[in-house]
């Protein structure tokens, strides 16, 4: 059997692998990539408590399924954000759409 | 070992591997392409934790959609960045000390946990219970709600999206 460390070292190592891209890409449209690889990440740490330790009850499933939804959401909106964005800038570079900068 | 845990081992690695892919690929296309791979091994990992409905719904929305999304937007935003050039910005040893830094202190708050090597499961063997699962979506002292509003986030992206990403008249191009 495998133990339940694993899968949380795993989920551990895959959200600090978005959190890096998150911070270091230029590319927007990487940056929401690595989001993806986060929200991955809380999935498998969501499944493997469900599976481990709360296996009779439904939450842990409901919540895996809501953060399904979530994440289909924030990425059909932020890549309208990106295309919008692209479109009026002619760039997706993150650095150079600093409208707001103070 | 056990079969089962070389397994684990090889499709984690794969994972992990191409995640870091994802994340430093130069050209964005070759990133989308990875993702589908860390997705593809992420859906094997949930087959390994009994969850068959989940694996089939990763390979549906994530692959089969969310991934195609964004290789579409990959695709409209082509010439945006040239490949020429670092894709990291300056920062990106910050990046990774924080990512390191909070990888560390994760493993070292969950190792402290006394649950944290247990090997015995809780979940029926052979996959989750998908009638229940059903039922309680629809029963108003289960999940209504978080199903309801589940919906109708949803169709908010959706019309936000159309809305927001609408080239209107006029717009400078």
């Amino acid at each position: 059997m495998i133990p339940l460390s694993w899968f949380l070292i795993f989920s551990a190592a895959l959200f600090a692998i978005g959190l890096f891209g998150v911070m270091s890409r230029k590319n927007t449209i990487t940056i929401l990539m690595s989001i993806e690889l986060m929200l991955n990440a809380v999935n498998v740490n969501l499944l493997a408590f469900w599976s481990y330790l709360y296996g009779a009850q439904l939450d842990g499933l409901v919540f895996v399924a809501i953060v399904f939804a979530a994440a289909a959401a924030e990425t059909a909106v932020g890549l309208a954000l990106i295309i919008s964005a692209y479109r009026r800038y002619q760039t997706v570079v993150a650095d150079d759409l600093d409208l707001m900068k103070g | 070992m056990t079969p089962i845990q070389i397994v684990f081992i090889i499709i984690a690695a794969v994972t992990l591997g191409s995640a870091l892919m994802v994340v430093s690929a130069r050209r964005v296309m070759h990133s989308a392409l990875w993702l589908v791979l860390t997705l593809l091994g992420v859906a094997i990992l949930f087959a390994l934790l009994d969850s068959r409905f989940f694996v089939v719904v990763q390979v549906i929305v994530y692959i089969g959609a969310i991934a195609i999304l964004i290789i579409f937007a990959v695709m409209l935003t082509r010439h945006a960045m040239s490949d020429e050039g670092s894709p990291l910005n300056r920062y990106w040893w910050a990046g990774a000390l924080v990512a390191a830094v909070f990888l560390a202190s994760l493993i070292g708050i969950l190792s402290t946990w006394g649950n944290f090597s247990t090997q015995v499961r809780t979940a029926t063997q052979g996959g989750e219970n998908l009638v229940t699962l059903g039922l309680s979506f629809v029963d108003p002292s289960g999940y209504l709600v978080p199903f309801e509003v589940a919906s109708v986030m949803l169709l908010a992206a959706l019309i936000g999206a159309v809305y927001v990403a609408l080239e209107r008249r006029g717009e400078k191009k």
